[in-house]
């Protein structure tokens, strides 16, 4: 095989974090313009222009989603068995979201019915806010320690209640992460929409980028005195993927030890800051190109914060550290992630292209004046 | 161990939201096809009314879209939330070809359906005709993935069991890809969604037709549907996925069972057109045979022999011995990795390995177990015998329904024959059968797997989550308040937009001038 096991294990931790990374930038500003949705359109007209900006693309986006999912059955199947697992009822609720979304888009238009649109309407607009909110509680979960633990055949126990979920420092993230979000879908109304929707947009984003930089700091504050997990001892980077055999502890301060050892990686959170406050610019200077740059940059700069704060580690155990998946003990065969690595360099550019294709096609703005044209 | 109630909620969950999901699947591969064709003609004819036929169809195709993705983002992520054991055991090789559907098939197709709504006016005509095809492909490719992964559950090759990390991992990516039942598996499904789109389309036509309105569109789409579904109804059935039941002893089990054989019969063994299987007396009552047919159909040979079920149960309980010799390997080697003496005996018998696993739904250590629950074992290797052998014939009959009905309105429009009422209304009635069919098929190939998941690998029980009964109590509620409102918020939005029909930008003279032209098979007979 081309590369050993190590690089590949890494490669595939890369590209855990492009995925979600990619996730949240498409599929994150459609959820934004949901979550917008009675905030900024008034009346029938607005509400489908509002829509018809993300109609024929939030489907790909989705797939972002789907695909991170299938990914990291497939690269980190102990992960998938024990997050999805352990977070039951969360990720129940994530479904039902995005359950609904798929038909809020298509059904809502269907019908003439002011009632049956406006439900659509609070479908769309739920649809939005809570897989937003969750993603950020689960990110605060995991930063904490989960409580889980494996028996002698590897099977994934989960200890913890949903409720337990629901602690600060976790509604916090949930609030970046929204924020985050409402902020990405603002900038992309700014681009995509005109008249009174982008205005009332480009003001709502102008505080929740406020909000993401006062939060996302408390935050960075917060887990500088969290108990962190590190290894004790040297891990095998090529030994087999059993959880069981290594010795965690935890430790005040140990999720800002990366930063520490590579100074470079103080970039990382500054994109984070720096490109919220980039779209506060464009927002104000009325610069779409500039707003839309600054969100996606401060998207990938947050979530890639929490993934090397953490590294190696990639879901902590509260209850049993020993427990913890690392990526040198959680991933799929040598084999697997090889083929793996094949299939995503063949097809991902493919995938690509063709999105970016589909993107160029739907150039230009949606106006109140277009939606009769149009299928929602 | 594992509470049996868990076990049997995660199972109605699965069972309730894959067959939900399957509602959607195969018209959106039939009609997406469909789609296609008729766009292609309107491209090398340049007639409105071929594009009126695409939009139309298209429009119905969109709402079940919406529900297959929306369903299918569920099964994606049950593996995970439901049967977390199943997968860290599997994932290793069950994650690799759902990840590749994704990338190769579903971005695909849902990146570009957006367009096929929203870029009439924003592509070129051959643009737009690519768009659609690409949209079919997708549909299909993503049906290719999913079914290499279920091929790989029914028939796991490709892969070995790794002591140090306690599950299974692959060996053989190409096996896995190749596994001939996959293939089958494959060929069997989309076809089958294909009679599903074709039905579909003439059945709607067929309404017009009688009420009289639309019918220059109507006439078309009835023929399109009716070459269509001829092709695709040959094929459901010519190419089954019976021949894949040959390969392991547990397809060989659901080939007993579909037919109902308690013992081994001489080659080439005979087809039971009809009985009633009994499970307690393990015989089959009322029994009527046809000699050979079974023989051919299954082995596609004269002197193959099939077992049957008691020789296959006896086979098991030899298994489940073999099973615990690894399985008493395996837990030495959990505590000395480096003892060679048992991983020399796990390597000698780990592909037995399931079947001592099997005893844990009666002991916590298989190497407790009785005699008797060894037998006990033994006999759950054997599901409802009676549930099987009829899903499968009324599956049957519908495939051999489905071939007469495209005959016949084949027949008729290609050799301009009259298409009489009756047929028309035959035509309409049609419209619940493929996905009838389809839903017994799957019922005979997953719950024909039962007691596996993994057949020969990993029990269906083991495989569960760690979950409390009452997190699946509300689960399961939820899931079925919401597909039950959306079902029928589906139904009533088919149901306006088939009504209210077509939007024809054809002109009202041209239609008419059109309807004239077209096959007299629809004539209206003489006053």
């Amino acid at each position: 095989m081309l590369f050993d096991y190590e690089v590949l294990r890494l490669i595939w931790w890369a590209l855990l974090g492009v995925l979600l990374v990619a996730f949240a930038v498409t599929d994150g500003f459609d959820m934004g313009v949901a979550a917008l949705l009675p905030a900024v359109a008034r009346g029938d007209g607005q509400r489908r222009q509002v829509i018809n900006t993300v109609g024929p693309v939030w489907e790909g986006n989705q797939v972002w989603f789907v695909l991170g999912g299938g990914a990291i059955f497939a690269a980190w199947p102990a992960l998938y068995a024990v997050s999805f697992s352990g977070f039951y009822l969360a990720m129940f609720l994530i479904l039902v979201a995005l359950i609904i979304r798929p038909v809020a888009f298509k059904f809502r238009s269907k019908r003439d019915d002011a009632g049956w649109r406006a439900r659509w309407d609070a479908a769309l607009c739920f649809s939005g806010v809570v897989p937003a909110l969750i993603f950020g509680v689960a990110v605060g979960n995991v930063l904490q320690g989960v409580p889980f633990h494996f028996d002698s055949d590897l099977r994934p126990f989960y200890t913890g209640s949903f409720f337990a979920l629901l602690n600060p420092f976790a509604l916090l993230c949930g609030l970046v992460s929204l924020a985050m979000l409402v902020l990405h879908g603002a900038t992309w109304l700014q681009i995509k929409a005109d008249g009174e929707p982008a205005e009332r947009a480009r003001r709502i984003g102008l505080i929740a980028a406020a909000v993401v930089i006062v939060l996302f700091a408390i935050g960075g504050f917060w887990v500088s005195n969290m108990e962190g997990y590190r290894v004790v001892g040297a891990m095998d980077p090529m030994g087999p993927s059993n959880p069981l055999r290594k010795e965690v502890v935890t430790e005040a301060g140990v999720w800002l030890a990366n930063y520490g050892a590579q100074p470079l990686l103080w970039l990382v959170p500054l994109v984070g800051f720096g490109g919220a406050a980039l779209a506060m610019l464009g927002l104000f200077t009325r610069i779409g190109a500039l707003s839309f740059l600054g969100s996606k940059l401060s998207v990938a700069g947050i979530i890639t914060t929490v993934g090397v704060s953490m590294f190696p580690v990639i879901l902590p155990s509260s209850s049993d550290p020993g427990h913890s998946l690392m990526v040198w003990d959680a991933s799929s065969s040598h084999y697997t992630l090889g083929i793996m690595l094949i299939a995503t360099v063949i097809l991902l550019p493919i995938v690509l292209l063709y999105t970016a294709w589909v993107y160029k096609v739907l150039w230009g703005k949606v106006r109140e004046s277009d939606v009769n044209k149009d299928m929602y | 161990m594992i509470d049996a109630t868990l076990v049997e909620l995660s199972r109605l969950q699965f069972a309730m939201t894959a067959m939900y999901h399957f509602l959607f699947v195969p018209l959106t591969l039939g009609l997406s096809f469909m789609l296609a064709i008729m766009e292609s003609v309107y491209v090398m004819t340049g007639r409105t009314i071929w594009r009126d036929m695409t939009k139309f169809w298209g429009l119905l195709f969109g709402i079940n879209f919406a529900m297959g993705v929306a369903t299918g983002i569920v099964m994606e992520f049950q593996f995970g939330t439901n049967w977390a054991f199943y997968s860290h055991y599997v994932g290793d090789i069950f994650g690799a070809p759902l990840a590749i559907e994704g990338l190769m098939a579903f971005f695909l197709e849902a990146t570009l359906v957006g367009l096929f709504f929203f870029g009439w006016d924003k592509l070129g005509k051959v643009q737009h005709l690519a768009v659609t095809w690409l949209v079919a492909l997708g549909s299909n490719l993503s049906a290719l993935w999913i079914l290499v992964a279920n091929g790989w559950m029914q028939n796991p090759v490709g892969s070995v069991f790794n002591p140090d990390t306690m599950r299974m991992e692959v060996v053989d990516f190409a096996a896995v890809i190749f596994n001939p039942v996959a293939q089958a598996k494959f060929v069997h499904t989309v076809a089958a969604g294909y009679v599903t789109g074709a039905v579909f389309v003439l059945a709607i036509s067929a309404y017009y037709l009688l009420r009289h309105r639309h019918e220059a569109l109507a006439k078309r789409s009835f023929t399109v549907a009716a070459s269509f579904g001829l092709a695709a109804a040959l094929s459901v059935v010519v190419l089954g996925d019976e021949s894949g039941y040959t390969i392991t002893d547990n397809q060989k089990m659901k080939l007993a069972m579909i037919e109902g054989m308690w013992h081994t019969e001489e080659a080439p063994a005979p087809f039971a057109l009809f009985g009633i299987p009994d499970r307690e007396a393990q015989e089959t009552h009322y029994e009527l045979k046809i000699p050979w047919v079974m023989g051919l159909i299954a082995t596609r040979s004269i002197d193959q022999e099939i077992p049957g079920i008691r020789e296959l149960m006896a086979l098991s309980e030899l298994h489940i011995r073999d099973g615990l010799l690894a399985y008493d390997a395996l837990e030495t080697l959990k505590v000395d990795e480096s003892n060679a003496e048992a991983r020399q005996t796990f390597l000698e018998n780990q592909e037995y390995l399931g079947y001592a696993l099997m005893l844990k739904k009666y002991v916590e250590d298989p190497r407790d177990a009785s005699d008797e629950q060894i037998a006990m074992a033994t006999r759950d290797a054997l599901p409802n015998v009676f549930a099987l052998f009829w899903s499968f014939r009324f599956m049957v009959v519908i495939g051999f329904y489905m071939i007469a009905l495209f005959g016949l309105a084949f027949y008729m429009v290609s050799l301009r024959r009259r298409v009489p009422r009756w047929f028309l209304r035959v035509a309409f009635y049609t419209l619940p059968l493929p996905w009838v069919a389809a839903e017994l098929g799957w019922l005979v190939a997953e719950y024909g797997r039962q007691p596996w998941v993994i057949e020969g690998v990993l029990p269906t029980f083991l495989g569960v989550s760690s979950l409390t009964v009452t997190d699946l109590l509300i689960t399961v509620a939820g899931f079925l308040v919401i597909y039950t409102t959306l079902a029928v918020i589906e139904v009533k939005l088919m149901l306006k937009y088939i009504r209210k029909g077509p939007e024809e930008e054809e002109s009202a003279d041209n239609l008419a001038r059109l309807d004239e032209r077209f096959s007299p098979a629809f004539n209206r007979p003489q006053e």
